[in-house]
């Protein structure tokens, strides 16, 4: 079910830890990194290597925006839609976004590329509107450079 | 010009470095501390320079530590946590210090952990912050390297461990007690207080948690003592403030500035003013959970005192402003959308009211507005205020609601009464 690798890292995320539970989200993302979400299956897993019953990891996980429990697109977006992003513009760069991939927030491209979600505001509000895709944070977006960022993700 | 003791050595166009670190006197505090000062003298001297939170709700620093039992009876094991979570609508300080300044942060962890004894740190930091997560670790090896971290510091038999907890989202796992949940791999719902986390925190030991801008500020303090700390300031809440401006200004961004430096002097000398073509309406002070302030405060010094007496909070200092061309109504939708999202659900009011809120404001907005709406968003945001709710969230997301209403009332009135939002 796990990779050596997987096993490797979970083992190192739970060490130490007084409580195995503490290194829960740790774990949930180690996951993530390979497979790009935690399907029902991982999480048992995960939850006899956490100590934890699979529904407490379940509710757990799910708590968390930012740990996918279903399949997600190659890339994921998140735009961030609060207040100083608002006020720059979020709401037309929005629509570009949407009319631009074809799915609205919480959607998956119908060719797997992207997945687009909301985020709390990125800390980058001088450089509003943002967002990130992936590890990386774009900032002072334009629908110009909205276009352009599209394309760098295959 | 003015010192900066949090951002002064920071050059943004070269990774930070610890050699670079020390030459600037960094880890001369941890030095002092672990070789000639007791936990006491440290909290002590914190204490004295009367350094208050920078999270947003203000509460002095030492005297939070004092709180952390530290007699012989006192449970063995204590945590100190570096709250690094940032989401709060507006702010964007913490990134800055964390990935420019990991060194003086990580200082400053070690010496708050000396203060109140613990043996272990954290630092929660939202995953969003993938740079900062990548500077925090190389710094952390660094510091091990040269003994400032790890077992028998210095030689002084202090001991600490600092681990990363890199969190997944959600705004309430910055609320301190929603954050010891999340760190024992819970859901992140708040906790009841009492106790207190510096009796009763993180697996139910003595925890402090600190903002990583108040953790930032404890080693200039440590080294060159409180007088030094309170002449850094316009005013009687001493040391320096990291300030920022968004919205539609000139030079939008983020300063250390004198703790008390007044919002006109923000807007307009730092943040170059507003835009070319945009008028200036209103600010929130401190984050999306602050309340409104207008033309008339602007000469109001940001400091904890002066912004509570016009009526508002210092938060987190970080101000957004409106504009002209901005509809209020949607604005604050926007803010209370966020907080009906980022709720946790745990309490009724929160859960449900917040939602409300929302769906009333975004019927004004779109207009289907009715008469009375902007009373019962008044009734409702009193219900949601201070003592209702299980913790801070939903009383500081009603803040700029109320407010809001209060400065921009026409604006609301007009939306109802020409069933359309103006600015659309
Ligand atoms: C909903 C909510 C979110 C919060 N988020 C943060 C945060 O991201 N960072 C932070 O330092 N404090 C945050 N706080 C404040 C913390 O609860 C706590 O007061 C603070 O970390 C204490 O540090 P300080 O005494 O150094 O200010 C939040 C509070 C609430 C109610
Ligand atoms: S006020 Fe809101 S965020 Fe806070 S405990 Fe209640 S439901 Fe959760
Ligand atoms: S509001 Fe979008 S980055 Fe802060």
């Amino acid at each position: 079910m796990l990779t050596d690798d997987e096993r490797l890292a979970i083992e190192r995320e739970v060490e130490d830890c007084a409580h195995k539970r503490e290194a829960c989200v740790g774990a949930l993302r180690v996951i993530q990194r390979s497979r790009g979400w935690v399907s029902d299956d991982h999480l048992r897993v995960l939850a006899d290597m956490l100590d934890m019953t699979p529904e407490e990891l379940d509710s757990v996980a799910t708590f968390y925006p930012l740990i996918f429990r279903r399949p997600v697109g190659r890339h994921v977006i998140l735009v961030c839609d609060s207040a100083s992003c608002w006020v720059m513009g979020y709401e037309d760069l929005l629509r570009h976004l949407q009319s631009r991939l074809g799915v609205g927030l919480g959607g998956t491209t119908s060719d797997g590329r992207f997945t687009f979600l909301p985020v709390a505001c990125l800390g980058a509000c001088d450089h509003a509107p943002s967002m990130m895709v992936d590890d990386e944070l774009h900032m002072d977006l334009t629908k110009e450079k909205i276009n352009d960022i599209l394309q760098r993700y295959a | 010009m003015a010192e900066r003791p949090l951002t002064g050595s920071i050059r943004p166009e070269v990774a930070p470095d610890i050699s670079a670190y020390e030459s600037a006197g960094g880890y001369e505090a941890l030095r002092k501390a672990v070789k000639g000062m007791s936990h006491q003298d440290v909290q002590k001297v914190v204490t004295d320079s009367n350094l208050r939170g920078r999270g947003g709700a203000g509460f002095p620093t030492g005297q939070k530590w004092s709180f952390v039992p530290m007699d012989e009876a006192a449970p063995r094991e204590k945590y100190f946590i570096v709250n690094a979570d940032e989401m709060e609508p507006g702010t964007f300080k913490d990134r800055l210090l964390l990935e420019c300044n990991p060194h003086q942060v990580i200082e400053g962890a070690i010496l708050g952990a000396y203060a109140i004894g613990a043996s272990r740190a954290y630092i929660f930091l939202r995953w969003e912050y993938r740079l900062a997560e990548k500077r925090l670790e190389q710094a952390m090896a660094e510091a091990r390297e040269r003994n400032y971290l790890g077992k028998n510091i210095l030689g002084s038999g202090f001991s600490l461990d600092l681990r990363i907890h890199t969190s997944a989202g959600r705004y309430i796992c910055g609320e301190e007690t929603a954050l010891l949940s999340a760190m024992e791999g819970r859901r992140a719902v708040p906790r009841a207080k009492p106790p207190f986390p510096q009796v009763c925190g993180l697996w139910g030991r003595p925890t402090i948690v600190n903002n990583t801008e108040t953790v930032a500020n404890i080693p200039p303090i440590i080294r060159n003592g409180p007088s030094w700390f309170h002449g850094l300031s316009h005013t009687g809440d001493a040391g320096t403030k990291m300030y920022g401006v968004s919205g539609r200004v000139g030079r939008p961004g983020v300063w250390e500035l004198p703790m008390g430096t007044t919002m006109r002097e923000l807007l307009e000398e730092h943040a170059g003013g507003m835009r070319d073509g945009y008028r200036f309406r209103g600010l929130i002070p401190g984050g999306a959970s602050t309340d409104f302030l207008v033309e008339e405060h602007l000469d109001v010094q940001m400091d904890y005192s002066s912004v509570q007496k016009a009526g508002s909070r210092l938060g987190t200092g970080m101000m957004i402003i409106l504009d002209d061309k901005t509809c209020p109504v949607g604005m604050i939708n926007s803010i209370i959308r966020f907080m009906a999202r980022e709720s946790c659900g745990w309490c009724t009011p929160c859960r449900e009211g917040l939602p409300w809120l929302e769906k009333v404001l975004r019927a004004i907005e779109t207009g289907d507005g009715r008469p009375g709406d902007i009373e019962l968003l008044g009734e409702h945001a009193r219900l949601l205020g201070p003592g209702n709710t299980y913790c801070a969230l939903a009383p500081g997301a009603v803040e700029p609601l109320q407010s809001g209403i209060r400065y921009f009332r026409e604006d609301f009135e007009r939306h109802i009464r020409d069933k359309r939002c103006p600015w659309r």
